[in-house]
């Protein structure tokens, strides 16, 4: 079983440093990259799927800048087979619709059973890469995973979506690309035996003329959005802190639900 | 028809409306008062007709679409499609919808169809030098961002609960459409539906939500979050630290890799108020702390703080509640 993970190193959020820089775009220098939290979600799913299917292996697709592979380390150290970098310098800047160009035509050179990405991203936070990057990439797509099931020998996989009530039980031949949730189980921590065999495993590198994108429509150059504008919000008002035992502290908090009329 | 504002009016899993799409389309009338430009809604469903004419209440045009299609496969790509047909044959400046779960995969299939730029999860939409201009809080809200679409196209995915939804002051015109285009992915069947067992209150739009974290100490602990939350009339929501240790399903998880709300009262209960958290809570209109670590980083972005042990405090707050509501 071939499964392919989109990662993407995004800013620590536990690091409370993350800024943009002058020009709009994430300062990537102000924090510490880290693997993108709902990825390590799926990523941990796919490792478990190789290792139930007793074959195969996990392939990281990522499309960040030439320092990406610091990030990736810690995705292989995990227990991912290889990865795969798609970086150029033209790709500076991207908006999503780039990325998601650009992660297709990545997806479409590999062969795979299972393409999983994380619903979205720490930074960004859209959610749309990964359905645009299946409807470019003509793949089945089965978002919001709760659960992932492949069955290798009649090639399909079932995937229970989460939903406003309860889950939709979907299942798609493959290949097919599943958008993944923190519901899949908690990721692992990387072994001290991971950390070491992550050293020699290959990261290869994908440039945008291997893909046939045009640099001009990607990166700053082609980008559909850009930020207008940044600034600290409005202080919230200062806390009102209450130091009572409990009848009296609870007293205070259903007077303060009634003044908001809470209650 | 000329270009204008869409708006895409979600069908939920009963065939209604989501109130989502109210919100939205309440910000796209908005904002066709400020631009001129006419603003249309668009129904895409096995039965549209419902959904279709709730929309109406609040927009003056809903095209209604029947896709047979969506009954028994997930929607997201095959509205997308056939969105992005209709979106070639008339041309509108912009597409809006919700940024939840369907939103962002119609979004994300949309705009790779179209080329279209997303201004995503805003929360809060203005019309500026003849566009869209999105506001977005970003960085766990140390950062208020502000963009803008560089073409004349583009799609907005707005949160749940940034816009109180109104309907409009006269119906709306409804009108029939055939569906566009052919659909080319591949589409995906729902071979069940599964409600899940004890489904608790949905916290995407609750008024009010009881929140509890490592400090309620295990599921026994939910019980008195869960009282709380009927006594207000809200909904219990949780920190991953909770739904991790199996107290609480995933449903229920607010922050970062959970949900993002916005109640009028938010009533955290053991929270610490890790950044992971606040992001999924931090702009409740209220929120309310009880924690017995003072130095807790909820008291910092907490309206009250009660410094104290959550089920003394709790339950004499239930005991208090429940002889109000008599």
């Amino acid at each position: 079983m071939r499964i392919v993970v989109l990662t993407k190193p995004v800013p620590d959020p536990a690091s409370g440093a993350e800024r943009l820089g002058p020009d709009g775009r994430l300062d990537r220098a102000a924090s510490p990259a880290v693997v993108n939290g709902n990825d390590e979600y799926v990523l941990e799913k796919a490792l478990k799927l190789v290792a139930e299917a007793g074959e195969g292996e996990v392939i990281l697709l990522s499309m960040a800048p030439a320092s990406a592979p610091e990030t990736m380390r810690k995705a292989l150290a995990m227990g991912a087979t290889r990865g795969i970098l798609v970086t150029d310098p033209a790709l500076e800047g991207s908006c999503t619709v780039a990325t998601t160009r650009v992660l297709a035509a990545a997806l479409k050179t590999l062969e795979f059973d299972l393409a999983f990405a994380g619903v979205d991203t720490s930074d960004g936070v859209a959610g749309v890469v990964p359905a645009g990057v299946a409807a470019l990439a003509g793949l089945p797509y089965l978002s919001y995973a709760a659960t992932i099931d492949p069955d290798m020998a009649a090639r399909t996989v079932r995937v229970n979506r989460i939903t406003a009530t309860g889950f939709d039980v979907l299942q798609a031949p493959m290949p097919a690309l599943i958008s993944g949730t923190q519901a899949l189980g908690e990721p692992r921590y990387p072994s001290l035996k991971g950390i070491m065999a992550a050293r020699s495993k290959e990261i290869s590198t994908i440039k945008m003329a291997d893909l046939g994108i045009d640099p001009a429509s990607v990166g700053t150059a082609g980008a559909t959005t850009r930020v207008v504008d940044s600034h600290k919000p409005p202080p919230r008002a200062a806390t009102r802190v209450i130091r009572e035992p409990a009848d009296e502290a609870a007293r205070q908090v259903v007077a303060f639900l009634a003044e908001r009329r809470l209650i | 028809m000329a270009a204008g504002i869409w708006v895409h009016g979600e069908v939920a899993g009963d065939g209604s409306l989501a109130k989502l799409s109210t919100e939205v389309a309440t910000l796209a009338r908005a904002l066709a008062e400020a631009s001129g430009e006419p603003v249309t809604g668009v129904v895409i469903g096995a039965d549209p007709a419902g959904a279709a004419a709730t929309l109406a209440d609040y927009v003056p045009r809903v095209l209604a679409v029947a896709e047979p299609e969506t009954a028994e496969h997930a929607a997201g790509t095959i509205v997308a499609q056939r969105l992005a047909a209709l979106i070639a044959e008339h041309q509108p400046r912009m597409v809006m919808t919700g940024a939840g779960p369907e939103g962002r995969d119609l979004a994300g299939a949309l705009s790779a169809l179209t080329g279209w730029g997303v201004l995503a999860n805003a929360t809060a939409v203005r019309w500026d030098d003849g566009g869209p201009v999105a506001t977005h809080n970003v960085f766990g809200g140390k950062l208020v961002t502000e963009s803008a679409l560089t073409g004349d196209h583009g799609i907005v995915t707005l949160r749940p609960n940034a816009v109180t939804a109104e309907a409009a002051p006269s119906k709306g015109k409804l009108e029939t459409v055939a569906p566009a285009g052919s659909l080319d992915q591949p589409a995906v069947p729902i071979v069940e539906r599964l409600e899940a067992s004890g489904a608790a209150a949905s916290i995407d739009d609750a008024r009010i939500i009881v929140a509890g974290g490592r400090g309620v100490g295990g599921p026994d602990g939910f019980t008195l979050v869960q009282e709380l939350a009927d006594a207000l009339g809200g909904a219990v929501g949780a920190t991953r630290a909770a739904v991790d240790s199996g107290w609480i399903p995933y449903s229920q998880q607010i922050g970062q890799t959970g949900k993002i709300v916005k109640p009028a009262l938010y009533l955290a209960l053991g929270i610490s108020g890790a950044i992971q958290h606040k992001v999924g809570m931090q702009t409740a209109e209220s929120i309310v702390a009880v924690n017995r670590d003072a130095d807790a980083p909820i008291a910092d972005f907490a309206d009250v703080f009660v410094v104290g042990d959550l089920f003394e405090v709790g339950r004499a707050l239930l005991e208090q509640l429940r002889a109000r509501s008599g």
